[in-house]
């Protein structure tokens, strides 16, 4: 069966690339060189690369480290893009790294 | 004999997302063996060069993460007199029974400021490494993957470390090997040995309590260290960064992923501790050449992404 591909827009920004449905939507934009979803761990664990899923795009997802993303915020279309995979075209709000804690006493900026 | 107390870093129970998948990761990749399997399900790996039965206790979880790291004191005797320590020191012990981990004998537990459990132990079966004690020879035949020697230690995100490294330093018997500085001049990353090792043990000041950042891995070689980065991309395994070096430390390094998002280290070429040395301390300013010697500069992954 060849995997049927889609489009992946970033919400709040120009950015948007293909995704094939056997492939999940963080690897895609990486392997195309795109950017707007934060990487971390790739494995579904950390959660930096949390989004929300807008609007009624269908997807399926792998399993997901239930700390970062919560049944009520699972039903909300939330979930850790390394473990997105399209069903439809997507739009993807990015909840991700802005929203995780850096080590005390440093900051990005000062790294 | 001089070395008594604290031994070393004995075992990491590890929660995963899926069982089949992490342990195929953590055998034909990383190259534990799996010793045994028990009726809650958890598995049991050692590395070659490991004599007890197992380091690396794998637990399937709906989230990622470390539920305690152990160590192994040379003797009952020291454990208890240990433990007589914590518990003047106003530490909780919660006694785990023999047992509760196959072949491994009582276990007392603690939490630390930063939210972790750790655990000491003096008791745990010995299977040996196949080569035996007698005219062995140096490695066994049919080792698989990155064919690691031991597991190291670990590094641990969580608030309050600076109280957190007094535990090991003041009442354990570790030594504080190398630290940095806030500007403020505060203690906001602590590296602990409990050995002549740089590390045994490693905490970064973190506002989430029990976070894991690495389970770590000890190779030999700098070719090792390529050789794992390597298999890495033939098996499509999420690299974080490296193969590199350490400022810290010094050690040769690569941060790379297990399939549930825990951090791993495979490293090799720290330096020898001896307790008459002074700590080595990173300033603020310098912190990017002390985790990354040659990028000089911290990622925000290294800041951020934790299990």
């Amino acid at each position: 069966m060849v995997a049927e591909k889609f489009t992946i827009a970033i919400e709040d920004s120009d950015e948007a690339f293909t995704c094939s449905s056997d492939r999940n939507v963080l690897k895609a934009m990486e392997q195309l060189g795109r950017k707007g979803i934060p990487v971390g761990c790739r494995g579904g664990g950390c959660g930096v690369c949390r989004v929300q899923v807008v609007g009624d795009g269908r997807y399926r997802t792998g399993k997901m480290s239930r700390e970062q993303v919560p049944v009520d915020d699972e039903r909300q279309g939330i979930c850790l893009a390394c473990k997105l995979f399209p069903e439809a075209d997507l739009r993807l709000k990015v909840l991700g790294r802005w929203q995780k804690h850096f080590i005390t006493g440093m900051n990005p900026e000062a790294a | 004999m001089s070395f008594t107390g604290v031994m070393r870093p004995g075992h990491a129970a590890i929660r995963v997302l899926d069982m089949d998948e992490s342990v195929t990761y953590y055998t034909e990749r990383m190259g534990l063996m799996k010793t045994d399997e028990d009726d809650q399900g958890r598995v049991y790996l050692k590395a070659w060069d490991e004599l007890d039965c197992f380091s690396i206790v794998l637990r399937e979880a709906d989230s990622p993460g470390i539920d305690y790291t152990g160590y192994k004191t040379f003797s009952r005797a020291d454990m208890d007199e240990l433990v007589g320590k914590l518990e003047d020191y106003g530490i909780d012990i919660e006694w785990i029974a023999e047992g509760e981990l196959n072949n491994c004998g009582e276990r007392a537990r603690f939490q630390t400021p930063s939210g972790h459990s750790f655990e000491l132990y003096s008791e745990k079966k010995q299977i040996g490494d196949g080569l035996g004690r007698t005219n062995p020879n140096p490695w066994p035949e049919g080792l698989k993957g990155m064919q690691v020697y031991r597991f190291d230690h670990v590094l641990l995100y969580g608030p309050n470390i600076i109280e957190t490294t007094k535990i090991f330093t003041d009442v354990l018997g570790f030594d504080l090997t190398e630290r940095v500085l806030t500007p403020e001049g505060e203690m906001n990353v602590t590296f602990v040995s409990c050995s002549n090792k740089a590390h045994d043990l490693a905490f970064v000041e973190y506002p989430e309590p029990n976070k894991l950042h690495h389970v770590s891995f000890m190779l030999m070689t700098w070719e090792e260290v390529l050789r794992a980065a390597d298999l890495m991309s033939m098996h499509d395994i999420s690299i974080d960064i490296g193969p590199t070096r350490h400022g810290i430390t010094r050690g040769r390094t690569i941060y790379f992923f297990d399939p549930s998002g825990n951090r791993n280290e495979v490293f090799c070429g720290d330096y020898t501790w001896y307790p008459d040395r002074e700590p080595i301390t990173w300033t603020a300013e310098e912190l990017g050449r002390a985790i990354f010697y040659h990028d000089r500069r911290l990622n925000e992954n290294f800041l951020t992404v934790v299990t």
